[in-house]
């Protein structure tokens, strides 16, 4: 077996150990990652939105960001780019976070969710299935939102993503408090699952540890089914495979395995929803050219509009909790339900509005 | 598209076909070389600037029994040529 197929393996496993271990530690069940579950909870520790039961700053995402920062800076990947239909990217963002706040978790936790026994998550992956080969026939039709420039060759507005996640994580440690009689910056749950986390050195090292592997192995969760359709290319499955396995045979070692539909965590029934919220993620995805995941981790490389896209998942966060458009164990909402339909339409005529003129 | 030019012989040469892929996100670089090589080329020069597109579209076009020869190779500016 060659040297990527081996690094695909190993990121995937390592990734599924870490996973496992940081919910033994502490993070909610099923979530040891998940990168739109954390950025909602970031969202809410800003108090961008106001859902009490969400707010966090994640250090796994800081230790991802600046993981996949190092890999790159030391490989002499890290380059500062950006002007590709950037406001597009910024929109996609939110639509993909709506969709993964109906579902509950993005691409990497409903992985994550079917090693735990949660058979919500296969009707989600086959929804993400679904979601990529709707983005596919969009690329087939000429899809490009254009390509990125490096401009005149200054590295600023890339270090700008770095930074600001240097800054969270120093207002993160040290608690940064300026209004001590109203909360915030940051605001903290003080009840569950956004007060449910591991401790904050080690979240930050299992982060640390994952950016620099999806960054050298290129992981993508969107990328492996996309690839294997339109080019019949499987290496990236054999990392879905690894980060699944471990969850698994580590859930059923410590007991946690917990086969069915009902009663998983923070989880809900609705099958149409649960397969529509990740169809919206993978046909977001296919048009940004990553997953969530993977958007972190190219911001991180430079990718300022990637970086824009992270911040649109963001204020997807936000828009999803303040509209009351998140789903929750009780199960989706009826706006929720709406926007999520009316954001597959919207996401397919951007898909189609911006297919090329074949040259 | 092909062209004709005077060579450093003096004698009238075949411009290779030059395809552009820097800047693009994943996965039109490979998406972009299948669909020139679909039309017929068995030769192509392919120039991008991530290490990312580089990666994939040789490892495409090894797939697909191609040679990969290349011109320059900087993590952030590649130039290769593809033929069989």
């Amino acid at each position: 077996m060659d040297k990527g197929k081996w690094l695909m393996i190993t990121t995937g496993v390592i990734i599924g150990c870490l996973a496992v271990m940081l919910v033994a530690m502490g993070n909610p069940a099923n979530m040891g990652f998940c990168i739109a579950c954390f950025l909602r909870d970031t969202a809410g520790a800003l108090g961008f939105h106001q859902a009490k039961a969400v707010q966090y700053v994640r250090p796994e995402l800081i230790g991802m960001v600046l993981g996949a920062f190092i890999a790159a800076f030391s490989t002499g990947e890290f380059k500062g780019r950006g002007g590709s239909s950037t406001f597009v990217r910024f929109v996609l963002g939110i639509f993909m976070m709506i969709g993964a706040l109906v579902f509950l978790g993005c691409p990497l936790r409903d992985i994550i969710r079917m090693g735990g026994g949660d058979l919500n998550a296969v009707v989600g992956l086959a929804g993400f299935i679904g979601g990529i080969l709707c983005g596919i026939y969009f690329l087939r039709q000429g899809f490009n939102l254009g390509a990125s420039k490096s401009d005149n060759g200054s590295q600023a507005g890339a270090y700008i993503f770095i930074l600001t996640v240097v800054g969270l994580l120093l207002m993160l440690v040290f608690r940064f408090n300026i209004n001590p009689s109203g909360g915030g910056p940051l605001f903290f749950s003080t009840a569950a699952p956004g007060s449910q986390h591991a401790p904050l050195w080690i979240a930050l090292g299992a982060g640390l540890l994952v950016g620099v592997l999806a960054q050298r192995a290129r992981l993508c969760l969107s990328g492996g089914f996309r690839d294997f359709f339109l080019i019949g290319e499987k290496g990236m499955l054999l990392a879905y495979a690894g980060i699944f396995l471990a969850v698994l045979v580590l859930n059923l070692y410590l007991g946690k395995f917990n086969l069915g539909f009902a009663g998983q965590p923070i989880a809900h029934t609705n099958h149409i929803f649960n397969f529509l919220g990740l169809f919206l993620v993978g046909q977001c995805a296919v048009l940004l050219g990553g997953c969530p995941l993977r958007q972190m981790i190219l911001g991180s490389e430079g990718d300022m509009d990637a970086a824009a896209t992270v911040v649109g998942m963001i204020a997807g966060a936000a828009i999803a909790h303040n509209f009351l458009l998140a789903s929750s164990a009780k199960g989706t909402t009826n706006l929720g339900e709406i926007v999520l339909i009316g954001g597959i339409v919207i996401v397919s005529v951007i898909g189609w509005a911006y297919r090329e003129v074949d040259a | 598209m092909s062209a004709l030019s005077v060579g450093p012989t003096g004698r009238w040469m075949r411009n290779m076909e030059t395809l552009d892929v820097k800047g693009l996100s994943c996965p039109l670089p490979v998406l972009k070389t299948k669909k020139a090589l679909e039309k017929g080329h068995n030769e192509l020069q392919i120039d991008g600037n991530s290490q990312v597109s580089l990666e994939n579209v040789s490892k495409f076009a090894s797939s697909q029994g191609f040679a990969v020869k290349t011109l320059k190779d900087n993590p952030n500016d590649w130039s290769i040529v593809i033929n069989k």
